[in-house]
């Protein structure tokens, strides 16, 4: 994986995944090593972000890295018109690795094609967010202790939700069944179930939550926004039955937990965040642990 | 055949490309850099065709296409035949197919993607070529039949 960029899910193999998954587990048992000291990664977020530029920078100041970067380009020679070619090529002279966020699809594979040094892609514009993927499959892992075979539900925004895109298209090599909730208009692709269907897996849709809640083992949440809706009453008459409240885990399995890419706004009510099952905020925390483990595969450290 | 070939005149020796749509005459000329060409081009459009109404018809001397090369124009004239000349004689007559992939000529359809906001050249694979299905390279998106323009 020495020099390699991740733009996408699956330009990493299913060994490479698990791989990185392996040595995140180690970092999470050991997270602050000082192995980064000569190397400095820059962080561009062209777009804002809390978790994923913040646990980007996290994982690299633990390993005793140096970063440079921007978190808006209000201060930067984008403002005066400088090209995304040439702003990359300008770090690459800087840096020993680019992680960046960018508003638009496919920003990160012209990146990784015009730099000579590794690209991570920390989410372009609706297309890819592989690192988030990592992390999510790194935490279903953890809960679950395998990746196989399990029956996994998204709930919310399908059809937008680039995570829940790239988790899907992961788990087919795991032989998961998908239970997939969404109100109409917002399933789940056709480009994305050709996956599911490649690999002749199982997958249910429903409109409502009541039914996936005692066949899962993990509930992926996400969260609907208005604007996807041509129709504002459409969203009015639906918002509310996208809302996770504590009483409806009464009749979950016990080995169930529930995860969330972050920011929630109020699909998962805050009396659900006592609850044991709940595991967003280890989720949040694991992406500094994957994050370690991509970052020094790619520099060639471990 | 024969009356066509009175309109525009025939070549010595070169490439005749017959059946084109007549309106994508111009964007042959173009996806295959002929409007930079030194050699004598000849070409006409919105000639009379038996089999499809009208067409437009492009010769080009001295010049013997690859296979890639001509394939490019599959996408605006999926009909089209190719006719090789020499000494005024047909040589050989082929079709062209639709590529595996496609570099510059087409415009990814989704308004978001960075080829549309940077200068990057276009390039996808086709994933379907009974209903022309282009896969963007860059923002993974489809771009299809008949949102497909050309850049």
């Amino acid at each position: 994986m020495k020099n390699k960029s991740l733009v996408s899910i699956n330009d990493f193999s299913k060994d490479e995944q698990i791989a990185i998954l392996e040595l995140a587990a180690s970092f999470e048992k050991n997270p602050t090593q000082k192995i980064l000291q000569d190397y400095v990664v820059a962080t561009l977020f062209f777009e804002p972000s809390t978790r994923t530029r913040l646990s980007f920078e996290s994982a690299v100041s633990r390993l005793g890295g140096k970063i440079i970067g921007f978190s808006d380009t209000s201060s930067t020679s984008v403002q005066k018109g400088e090209s995304l070619k040439d702003t990359i090529k300008t770090v690459c002279c800087y840096s020993d690795l680019i992680v960046m966020r960018h508003p638009k699809e496919g920003s990160a594979r012209f990146a990784s094609e015009v730099a000579n040094v590794p690209i991570i892609n920390a989410g372009d514009g609706a297309n890819q967010h592989p690192t988030q993927t990592l992390l999510d499959m790194y935490t279903i892992k953890q809960t679950q202790g395998r990746l196989d075979n399990l029956n996994i539900a998204f709930v919310g925004d399908l059809k937008y939700g680039r995570t829940v895109h790239s988790l899907v298209m992961a788990l087919c090599n795991f032989n998961c069944t998908f239970h997939l909730v969404s109100p109409f208009e917002l399933k789940l692709p056709s480009s994305v179930k050709i996956h599911i269907k490649e690999k002749n897996l199982d997958y249910h849709q429903y409109t409502t939550m009541d039914e996936v809640f005692p066949k899962v083992d993990i509930l992926y949440m996400t969260r609907i926004q208005k604007e996807r809706f041509s129709d504002p009453m459409e969203y009015e008459k639906i918002k509310n039955s996208y809302i996770l409240k504590n009483d409806m885990l009464a009749n979950t399995k016990d080995n169930l937990k529930i995860l969330h890419p972050l920011p929630r706004v109020n699909e998962i009510n805050e009396d659900v965040d006592e609850n044991s099952k709940a595991y967003y905020f280890q989720q949040a925390l694991n992406g500094v642990y994957v994050r370690q483990a991509l970052i020094t595969k790619i520099l060639g450290i471990k | 055949m024969e009356t066509k070939e009175f309109k525009v005149s025939a070549i010595e020796n070169g490439t005749v490309i017959d059946h084109i749509p007549a309106k994508s005459v111009f964007q042959v000329i173009r996806i295959l850099g002929l409007d930079n060409f030194d050699n004598q081009i000849l070409f006409g459009t919105n000639l009379e065709s038996k089999k499809y109404g009208t067409k437009g018809i492009i010769k080009v001397s001295n010049k013997y296409f690859k296979k890639e090369e001509i394939n490019k124009i599959a996408l605006v004239a999926p009909r089209a035949t190719l006719i090789v000349i020499k000494d005024y004689k047909v040589i050989e007559k082929k079709s062209v197919e639709i590529p595996d992939e496609v570099v510059k000529i087409v415009k990814c359809f989704n308004p978001n993607c960075i080829t549309n906001h940077e200068r990057v050249v276009t390039k996808f694979t086709v994933i379907s070529k009974d209903e022309l299905k282009l896969h963007c390279h860059y923002c993974e998106k489809n771009t299809d039949k008949k949102n497909m323009t050309f850049v």
